[in-house]
C-alpha cells in the first residue's frame, strides 16, 4: 500500500510527483504534531501561548520545507553531500567560537531570527556523507580495514566537537547512528563485537572525562529516591507524573503534576510525561503505535528505494529518528539517565523540529527518487 | 500495518528480488554483486529492525508498569504533592464571670513569623530581626528547633504582640530579613490582669516538653492553658482546629482552596465568681503585704471570690515573659505566683478548735455543760502548754471557749478525745484533703494520726501531740479553700458542701448539686455555732471589734493565730519579743473564718494573712469587709445563667445562620 502506483523518473513533472508524494507518512507526522499542540496548549495551561501557537507555526512553515526537500532529486544531495558535510563542520566550530552558554554548555548559534543549534543539523550532514561513501562500497570494500577508516573519521570528528561543547547526549547518538550506519552497509560482524568490547573497556576513561553534572546524572538515575529535592527530583516527579495518570489519564488539561509545576521542562524534553498523565496509558500507547508506523514506514521506503545511497540515507535517518523517541521516552519514564534529548515534533524547540523535518523531506524524497540513477563510481 | 505484515513482506522481498527495470544484461555480474548486497542489506535491516520493535515493546511495558501495577503508588504521590493540608486555628473559648463579664477574651495580635522556606539562613535572619524588635534567649533555639518538625513552608512564630513601632521596624528592614512576615492572628487577653491571675491562670506557647504531636500546636499563636482554669479546662477552651485542603504547586505557593472546615471555637466557661467582688476582694487583701482569702456559699458552695496577694499580670505571660521580670516574680518573698487561697498550706490555729469541739461533742467527751478552768496553762506529764492568755481565762463551757478561743479547754479535753477522732472529724468537715477543686495548684493540707506517725517516723504518737494539734498548730495544715468549706458545712446544717468555680460550659451546666446530709448531731453544729456568733457578737468575744454595724448582716466566725516558729522557753522567761519587731517572715499568721448572716448564715469568708500576727486584729476586719460588701451586693439572689443571661455573639450567630 506505500508502494507508489507507478515509477518516477527524472523527467516527471513536478505536480505528478507532488501526487505522488508519501502522503500518509505526511498525515502520521501532522498526527504527531498534533500530539505536540495538544501537550504544548496544556503546558501553557490551556493557552495557545507561549508554546503551542509557535508550534504549529513551526511545523506548517518547516512542513512546506520538508516537502520542498522531498520533490528536490535525491541526485542533488547525492552531489552536495560533502559540503553539507563540511558546513556542518564548520557551524560546529563556529558555536565554539561565537555560540554563548546555555544550561551550561555551548550549543546555540543566535542568528538574530532562530536559534540553531549545529548539532542537530550535524547528524544529518553525517549520515548523508556516509551514504555517499559506502553509496559505490562493494561487499570486498567492506571487509577492507583501509577503506573502513575514512568513513569512522567522519564519524568521529563532528562527535569530538560536540563533546567539546559539552553534549555527550547528542555526541552519543551520532556513535550509535554512525554504527547502524556502517551494521547496514555490510561491515564486518567482527568489528561491531571488537567495538562493543572496547566500549566497555573504555568506560572507566571515559567517566573521568565528564563533567560533574553528568556524572551527577548518571549516579542519580542508578538511585533517584536518593536525592528526591535535588537532581532524582527531574526523574521522580516524571514517573510520579507517568504512574498517576493511570490507564485513562487525568484527562485534557487536568494532569496536576504538570500544571502545578512539579514536572519540570514539561514543555521541553518532558512533554512525553506531560502527555501521558493526561492521556494516560492508552494516550501513550497509542503515539508508540504512531511512531512504529512511521518507524517501519522509514524502514519501508529504505527498503524499496533502488540505490544503496538512498536506502543507507533513509535508513539511517529513520534510525536516527526511532533514537530521539526512544531515548526520550526511556529517560522520562526512568529507564535511562536524564538527558537532553527532545520527543520529535512534540517537544518544543525549532531546531529539532528542522532537523527532524529535513531528515522526513529526505526520506520522502528518497522514497520519490527511488529509481533515479546515480553515479556508481569507485 | 502490522509488523507480521510487514516482516512477512520482507521475507518475500528477499525471496523474490525486485526487478531492476532498465538494467542490460551485460551488466549481470554487476548486478548479481548488488543483490547481494541488497540481501545483505535486507538482513541486517531486519535485525535492526527487530531491535528498534524490541525497544518500542520495552518502553510499552515500562508504560504499562508505571501506568497500571504501580498506578495507586503514584496517584497517591501526586495527591500529596498537589495537596497541602493547614490547620486553622480555633478560637479559645471566653471565660465570664457569674453575670456575663468577659475575664478571658481574645485580641487581635500582630506577629512575627518566618517561614523557613524563604529564609536561606534562619540564624543569622533571627539574629538579624533582634536588631529591630527585642524577645527571649531561647527564642532562636526554640524557632529552629519548630522548623525542623514542620514543611519548609509552615510559617514559625518568633514573637507577637507588635506594636506598631515593631512593625513598621521589620517593613522599613525587609530587605534584609528574607522570610519574616507579619501576621495577624488572635491572642489571649486577660482585661482585669492582676485581680484574676490566680483564678484564671494564663496560657502560653505549647514548650518543647508539652508538644504532643497535634500539629494545631505548631500553628504561629497557638497557646495552650499554663495555670489554674485555663489549664484545668483547656481541652473545653481550645476549640478544634479547622483545615482547609490547598492546592499548593511545586514551589508550595497556594493555588487554591480545595475544601475549608471552618475551625470550631472553644467553649464558653461561665464561672461562679462575681467579678466585680473578686476585684473588691483583692483590693481588701492588699492592705497586707500577703494574704488570701475565699468567699463562697455556704449552702451551694460556690466560689464568688478567690483572692490571693499579690498577684500578677498574666498578659505577661501570654506574650512570652522576660528572664527579668520572671526571676523578680520567682524570687519575691511573698510568692506573687502561688494562689495561696488554694495552694497555701497554713496551721489553721485556732480556727481548728472547732473540729475539736465538733470532735468531742461527736466522742461524747464534751457536753455543752462541760467546763475546765484555765489557768494560762495546761499540764501534761513533764509537759506545760500555755495558753494565748496570760493568766488564764478561769472556768471556761464551749461557748466561751470559743469565744475567748481558750486554749488550755480544747488542750485538757483533747487528750481524752485523742488525734484519730479528732483526725477523722476533720477530714469529714473537708480539711487535709484534696476537694477536687477546679485549680490544679490545689494542694491537700495535712491532718495527722497514730497511724501516720508510726508509718511516717516509727514513732509512738504523744499526747503531747494532741494537745498542740487541737488547737490548730503541730502537724495540721490547712488550705484557706478549705477553711471555707469546714466552716460552710458547720453553719450549713451538716451538707457536705465542696466549692466549685465552673457554672456552665456554654449552655451546659456544670453545677454540683445535691450535696449529701452529714452523719452530724444537729444540735453539736447549733453549739459550736452559739460559740461562733459570740466571737463576734459576745462581750468578750475575741473578734468583737470586727461587728458589722448593720444587725440584719451581723456575721460569727472565729479567729485564728497561728506560730511560725515556736517559742523558746527561755524567751517566755525573759519575757517574749513583740511580735512586731521579729522581722516579718517569723511573725505569726492571722486567720478568719466567718459567715453571715449569723441567723441562717449564706456567705461563708475564710481569710488568711501571712505573718499578720494576730487573727482577731488582722484577718478578722478583712472578712468583717468582705462579708459586709458580699451580703450587699447578694449574688446569691441573682439567678445564675450561662453567660450571665446574656446570649452570645456565636450563639446569636448560629440561630441566625
Amino acid at each position: 500500500m506505500f508502494e507508489p502506483k507507478m515509477r518516477l523518473n527524472d523527467n516527471t513533472s513536478l505536480l505528478h510527483k507532488v501526487g505522488h508524494l508519501n502522503w500518509s507518512l505526511v498525515a502520521l507526522l501532522c498526527m504527531v504534531a498534533g500530539v505536540g499542540v495538544l501537550s504544548l496548549y496544556s503546558a501553557g495551561n490551556g493557552s495557545f501561548s507561549p508554546w503551542a501557537s509557535r508550534h504549529v507555526l513551526r511545523f506548517s512553515i518547516l512542513l512546506a520545507g520538508c516537502l520542498v526537500i522531498a520533490l528536490i532529486n535525491i541526485r542533488f544531495w547525492y552531489k552536495l553531500a560533502y559540503p553539507v558535510y563540511a558546513i556542518g563542520i564548520v557551524l560546529l566550530i563556529a558555536v565554539e567560537i561565537i555560540g554563548h552558554a546555555g544550561m551550561g554548555a555551548q550549543r546555540w548559534i543566535d542568528l538574530g531570527i532562530i536559534q540553531i543549534q549545529p548539532s542537530e543539523l550535524m547528524k544529518i550532514a553525517v549520515l548523508i556523507a556516509l551514504a555517499k561513501y559506502f553509496h559505490p562500497a562493494s561487499s570486498e570494500d567492506m571487509k577492507r580495514m583501509s577503506f573502513l577508516i575514512p568513513p569512522a573519521l567522519m564519524i568521529l570528528l563532528p562527535v569530538g566537537l560536540v563533546l567539546l561543547q559539552p553534549d555527550l547526549g547528542t555526541s552519543l547518538m551520532i556513535v550509535m547512528a554512525g554504527i547502524v550506519m556502517f551494521f547496514i552497509a555490510g561491515a564486518p560482524f567482527w568489528l561491531f563485537f571488537a567495538g562493543g568490547a572496547g566500549v566497555i573497556a573504555l568506560i572507566p576513561i571515559a567517566w573521568t572525562f565528564l563533567h560533574e553534572y553528568q556524572k551527577k546524572r548518571v549516579l542519580i538515575f542508578l538511585d533517584p529516591e536518593s536525592d528526591p529535592f535535588g537532581s532524582g527530583y527531574h526523574i521522580t516527579q516524571s514517573k510520579i507524573a507517568i504512574g498517576s495518570g493511570g490507564i485513562e489519564g487525568k484527562g485534557f488539561l487536568k494532569g496536576s503534576q504538570s500544571h502545578l509545576n512539579f514536572l519540570p521542562e514539561k514543555q521541553t524534553d518532558f512533554i512525553f510525561t506531560l502527555w501521558v498523565e493526561e492521556w494516560g496509558l492508552i494516550g501513550g500507547l497509542l503515539l508508540l503505535l504512531i511512531n512504529a508506523a512511521i518507524i517501519l514506514y522509514g524502514i519501508w521506503i529504505s527498503y524499496m528505494c533502488k540505490h544503496t545511497f538512498g536506502r543507507l540515507l533513509a535508513f539511517g535517518l529513520i534510525v536516527n529518528y526511532s533514537l530521539y523517541v526512544f531515548i526520550n521516552i526511556a529517560m522520562v519514564m526512568g529507564l535511562i539517565p536524564v538527558v537532553g534529548v527532545p520527543l520529535p515534533l512534540i517537544s518544543y524547540g525549532g531546531t529539532a523540529m528542522m532537523a527532524t523535518l529535513i531528515s522526513f523531506g529526505l526520506i520522502m524524497s528518497c522514497s520519490l527518487h527511488r529509481d533515479s540513477k546515480l553515479p556508481r563510481m569507485n | 500495518m502490522s509488523w507480521k505484515n510487514f516482516s512477512k513482506s520482507l521475507k518475500k522481498r528477499r525471496k523474490y528480488p525486485p526487478s531492476i527495470g532498465g538494467r542490460s544484461k551485460a551488466v549481470k555480474s554487476k548486478t548479481s554483486r548488488s543483490t547481494d548486497k541488497q540481501e545483505q542489506f535486507s538482513r541486517r535491516a531486519f535485525l535492526v529492525t527487530i531491535g528498534q520493535g524490541g525497544v518500542l515493546s520495552l518502553l510499552a511495558v515500562r508504560m504499562g508498569w508505571l501506568q497500571i501495577a504501580e498506578a495507586d503508588k503514584y496517584k497517591t504521590l501526586a495527591e500529596d504533592n498537589r495537596v497541602n493540608l493547614l490547620m486553622l486555628a480555633p478560637q479559645r473559648g471566653l471565660i465570664v464571670d457569674r453575670f456575663g463579664v468577659p475575664l478571658a477574651i481574645n485580641v487581635r495580635d500582630y506577629r512575627a513569623v518566618i517561614i523557613p522556606e524563604k529564609a536561606e539562613d534562619m540564624e543569622s535572619i533571627l539574629k538579624e530581626l533582634r536588631k529591630y524588635i527585642s524577645y527571649n534567649d531561647g527564642t532562636i533555639e526554640e524557632v529552629l528547633k519548630k522548623s525542623k518538625k514542620v514543611s519548609r513552608f509552615v510559617p514559625i512564630e518568633i514573637v507577637n504582640n507588635l506594636d506598631w513601632e515593631d512593625l513598621s521596624k521589620i517593613e522599613v528592614n525587609r530587605p534584609s530579613l528574607p522570610g519574616v512576615f507579619v501576621e495577624t492572628g488572635e491572642i489571649r487577653s486577660y482585661p482585669l490582669k492582676e485581680s484574676t491571675s490566680h483564678l484564671i491562670g494564663y496560657v502560653g506557647r505549647v514548650s518543647e516538653k508539652e508538644l504532643s504531636g497535634n500539629p494545631v500546636e505548631l500553628l504561629p499563636g497557638y497557646k495552650i492553658g499554663k495555670s489554674a482554669l485555663e489549664k484545668q479546662f483547656n481541652d473545653e477552651l481550645k476549640g478544634k482546629p479547622g483545615q482547609r485542603e490547598v492546592e499548593v504547586n511545586a514551589t508550595g505557593r497556594e493555588v487554591r482552596d480545595l475544601t475549608v472546615v471552618a475551625p470550631t471555637s472553644g467553649d464558653r466557661l461561665t464561672l461562679s465568681v462575681d467579678i466585680e467582688y473578686q476585684r473588691f476582694a483583692q483590693e481588701v487583701l492588699s492592705k497586707h503585704k500577703s494574704a488570701a482569702a475565699v468567699v463562697m456559699d455556704a449552702h451551694t458552695g460556690a466560689v464568688y471570690a478567690l483572692a490571693s496577694h499579690p498577684s500578677f499580670d498574666p498578659n505577661l505571660f501570654v506574650d512570652g515573659i522576660g528572664t527579668q521580670a520572671w526571676n523578680e516574680l520567682l524570687n519575691d518573698p511573698t510568692f506573687p505566683l502561688t494562689n495561696k487561697a488554694v495552694a497555701g498550706q497554713y496551721p489553721p490555729g485556732s480556727t481548728f478548735k472547732m473540729m475539736t469541739a465538733m470532735a468531742g461533742l461527736e466522742a461524747g467527751v464534751i457536753e455543752p455543760n462541760t467546763t475546765v478552768v484555765c489557768p494560762g496553762y495546761y499540764k501534761l506529764g513533764n509537759g506545760k502548754f500555755h495558753c494565748w492568755k496570760n493568766g488564764g481565762h478561769g472556768r471556761m463551757n464551749l461557748k466561751s471557749a470559743l469565744e475567748q478561743s481558750c486554749d488550755v479547754f480544747f488542750y485538757k479535753l483533747s487528750t481524752s478525745i485523742g488525734i484519730d477522732k479528732i483526725a477523722e472529724v476533720s477530714k469529714r468537715f473537708g480539711l487535709g484533703e484534696n476537694l477536687g477543686f477546679e485549680l490544679p495548684e490545689e494542694k491537700n493540707g495535712f491532718i495527722p494520726s497514730k497511724y501516720w506517725k508510726k508509718k511516717r517516723f516509727g514513732e509512738k504518737w504523744q499526747p503531747g501531740e494532741t494537745v498542740i494539734n487541737s488547737i490548730g498548730q503541730g502537724y495540721v495544715l490547712t488550705t484557706p479553700l478549705q477553711l471555707a468549706t469546714m466552716t460552710a458545712r458547720l453553719v450549713n446544717g451538716g451538707k457536705e458542701v465542696k466549692p466549685w468555680l465552673s457554672g456552665f460550659m456554654n449552655e451546659k451546666p456544670l453545677i454540683p448539686s445535691g450535696w449529701k446530709q452529714m452523719d452530724i448531731d444537729p444540735k453539736h453544729l447549733e453549739l459550736i455555732k452559739q460559740g461562733m456568733d459570740a466571737v463576734i457578737l459576745g462581750e468578750q468575744g475575741t473578734a468583737r471589734g470586727s461587728r458589722i454595724p448593720d444587725e440584719t448582716m451581723s456575721m460569727g466566725g472565729k479567729t485564728g493565730t497561728s506560730q511560725v516558729r515556736r517559742i523558746t522557753k527561755a524567751e517566755r522567761a525573759t519575757g517574749r519579743k513583740r511580735q512586731e519587731d521579729l522581722p516579718w517572715n517569723e511573725r505569726h499568721h492571722a486567720l478568719f473564718v466567718g459567715y453571715a448572716p449569723t441567723n441562717n448564715p449564706r456567705y461563708i469568708c475564710s481569710v488568711i494573712v501571712e505573718h499578720g500576727i494576730g487573727g482577731s486584729s488582722a484577718a478578722a476586719p478583712l472578712a468583717k469587709e468582705l462579708l459586709w460588701e458580699i451580703q450587699k451586693r447578694n449574688p446569691a439572689e441573682s439567678p445564675f445563667l450561662p453567660n450571665g443571661g446574656m446570649a452570645s455573639f456565636d450563639t446569636q450567630q448560629k440561630k441566625h445562620g
